[in-house]
């Protein structure tokens, strides 16, 4: 049979598909973004767009909210990661045992994984209800709290109760990927261990950790760029509030572009939050690549 | 053998998993099945009298109920939008990975690292020119227009994941095939298609995951029942005041039926996915 393409223009015409639909939709609107954060285009203004180039990032950079949003941020995503790390260690490291019900605990595992985002949201804000919610009634059944609480309506408390519901979803996949990695351990080693007489806790130290780093780091960069994105959970739980207090940086650009019309506003939060997750995933990467050196 | 203490301590702890992880989902199920009274008791019952399943049958079956109906037309919206999302992306995200993973070309490291970044880029960087666009093209409120913004995510991640499973097959079938005079496509179609199958599956099952979760720009992209998605319509019936909870509940338990049963049928597949796709090199 008669080749007429080259191998390489064989392989760009197998591409172009996924090159025109992705770089087509995502490139422009990329770069038009950085436009607007360097022109005035405020909607609720009146004002339509002349260049004025590092003003709005010096103002927003100058702005107590927006610190105080990314300082959420920093906490939200801070506490749901470290607890997502905690307990997905400990449960991988559970269902990695030999004990009764291990399959069973292993195909339940995945569960709050699989319910949507929204779906999760909703059912927290359920469970929350200051009347009705199943969380309410259950402390006071086992008379932990004496009366019913508003869970959603202090800032730091409703924070606080978006972080559980956040945990209770995100935990899985942290289980997940370690119990994935714990499964490849070399098991003669361990044994060694223990014959040389090492506890438990220092074989989790000297052993087991220093192996699960990599994966652990791994997860640890994913979820720092979702969680600096987070979104989809507050708005569902929250939505921003109460007095701003689950006011995070993707919801506060949100706002500023869909309900102020402040475009060039949210524009340049959003480079700002795009930026951010940059340099935490570079620092990552320097981290990872310097351990594996060492 | 570990001590009798330590056993009791994980078994604890294992019943402890266990009941964490069912009972929210659990509770949002039986929210779904009770009676508003039941559930607006105080102190609460937590196994009701009686049972209703008349939410679920006005679902698929009252258009004059409009929450019922609304979540109806959102759960038909998000189906069709993620299927076609997942067939589109498994075939030309799918090409792709091939063409990366298999043939040497210029530019081929910076276009996989290209793909990666636009995987990463967070939405709200993008979305207010291409809302903007789409409201002067009146493309606003459409499906055709939802699967769009979807693939531009969904597509990257189908590169990344399939292309190393591509990698994992032997470069000596794709010659054999060669030699026995197949065009590219045909080695493509009958040779390498069937051995990395379990891969694709497991590809398009979290495509269809992904697609299925997307919220953010259905929220700005969609406004009717036209192209609105199922997320979307939970969060706006459960952002307003008076709220039927239990209908909430239905909602979610639906929208949460076809990732649950996904997962759980094809748990070994899905986990062989994500950690392809998680971890590598």
């Amino acid at each position: 049979m008669k080749r007429k393409l080259s191998d390489a223009q064989f392989a760009w015409l197998i591409i172009a598909p996924s090159v025109v639909i992705v770089f087509g939709i995502v490139l422009y609107p990329l770069f038009e973004t950085f436009l607007y954060s360097l022109k005035d285009l405020d909607l609720s203004a009146g004002s339509l767009g002349d260049y004025v180039w590092l003003h709005n990032y010096l103002e927003i950079l100058s702005d107590g909210d927006f610190w105080a949003s990314a300082g959420r941020t920093a906490y939200f995503a801070a506490v749901s990661i470290s607890l997502e790390l905690i307990l997905g260690t400990l449960i991988a490291l559970l269902l990695n045992e030999e004990i009764k019900g291990k399959t069973f605990l292993r195909s339940i595992i995945i569960i709050p994984w699989a319910v949507p985002t929204i779906v999760n949201g909703a059912m927290w804000k359920w469970i929350y209800h200051s009347e009705y919610g199943a969380l309410n009634a259950l402390l006071t059944q086992l008379h932990l709290i004496d009366h019913y609480h508003s869970w959603l309506n202090s800032p730091w408390m409703a924070m606080n109760m978006v972080i559980i519901a956040d945990v209770w979803k995100m935990t899985p996949l942290v289980t997940i990927f370690l119990l994935a990695s714990l499964q490849l351990v070399n098991k003669s080693v361990y044994e060694a261990a223990m014959v040389d007489g090492a506890g438990m806790i220092r074989r989790f130290f000297t052993l087991t950790l220093p192996y699960l780093k990599p994966t652990l780091l791994v997860i640890i960069v994913m979820r720092t760029m979702e969680t600096f994105k987070v979104f989809d959970i507050i708005y569902a739980i929250t939505q921003g509030g109460p007095a701003n207090g689950t006011m995070v940086l993707t919801y506060q650009a949100y706002l500023k572009a869909f309900s102020n019309l402040q475009y060039s506003q949210g524009a340049t939060i959003s480079y700002l939050i795009g930026m951010m997750i940059a340099l935490l995933t570079y620092g990552y990467v320097k981290m990872l690549k310097r351990g594996e050196a060492a | 053998m570990r001590s009798k203490p330590f056993r009791l301590l994980q078994y604890a702890f294992a019943l402890c998993v266990a009941v964490f992880t069912l009972a929210p989902f659990a509770w949002l199920v039986i929210s779904s099945v009770s009676y508003q009274k039941d559930l607006t008791t105080t102190p609460l019952k937590w196994i009701p009298d009686n049972l209703t399943f008349e939410r679920y049958r006005d679902i698929f079956t009252n258009p004059d109920n409009e929450m019922a109906y609304a979540f109806k037309m959102a759960m038909i919206n998000s189906f069709t939008v993620a299927s076609t999302v997942t067939v589109i992306a498994l075939i030309v995200g799918g090409l792709a990975a091939y063409a990366i993973s298999r043939y040497r070309f210029r530019f081929r490291e910076k276009l996989v690292y290209l793909f990666l970044f636009t995987y990463m880029i967070p939405s709200v960087v993008i979305v207010i020119p291409l809302y903007l666009l789409f409201s002067e093209m009146q493309m606003l409120d459409s499906k055709m227009t939802l699967v769009l913004l979807d693939l531009t995510f969904v597509i990257p991640f189908v590169i990344w994941v399939m292309q190393s499973y591509f990698d994992s097959i032997s470069k000596e079938f794709d010659e054999a095939a060669a030699v026995d005079g197949c065009s590219r496509l045909q080695t493509l179609w009958y040779v390498v298609f069937p051995i990395v199958r379990p891969g694709i599956i497991a590809t398009g099952i979290l495509a269809f995951l992904l697609a299925w979760d997307e919220f953010f720009f259905s929220l700005l992209f969609t406004s009717s029942l036209e192209a609105k998605t199922i997320s979307v319509a939970i969060a706006e019936f459960s952002g307003k005041n008076a709220v039927d909870y239990g209908m909430i509940a239905t909602g979610g338990v639906l929208a949460s039926i076809p990732p649950l049963l996904i997962a759980i049928v094809f748990q070994r597949y899905l986990v062989r996915g994500m950690v392809a796709g998680g971890i590598k090199e």
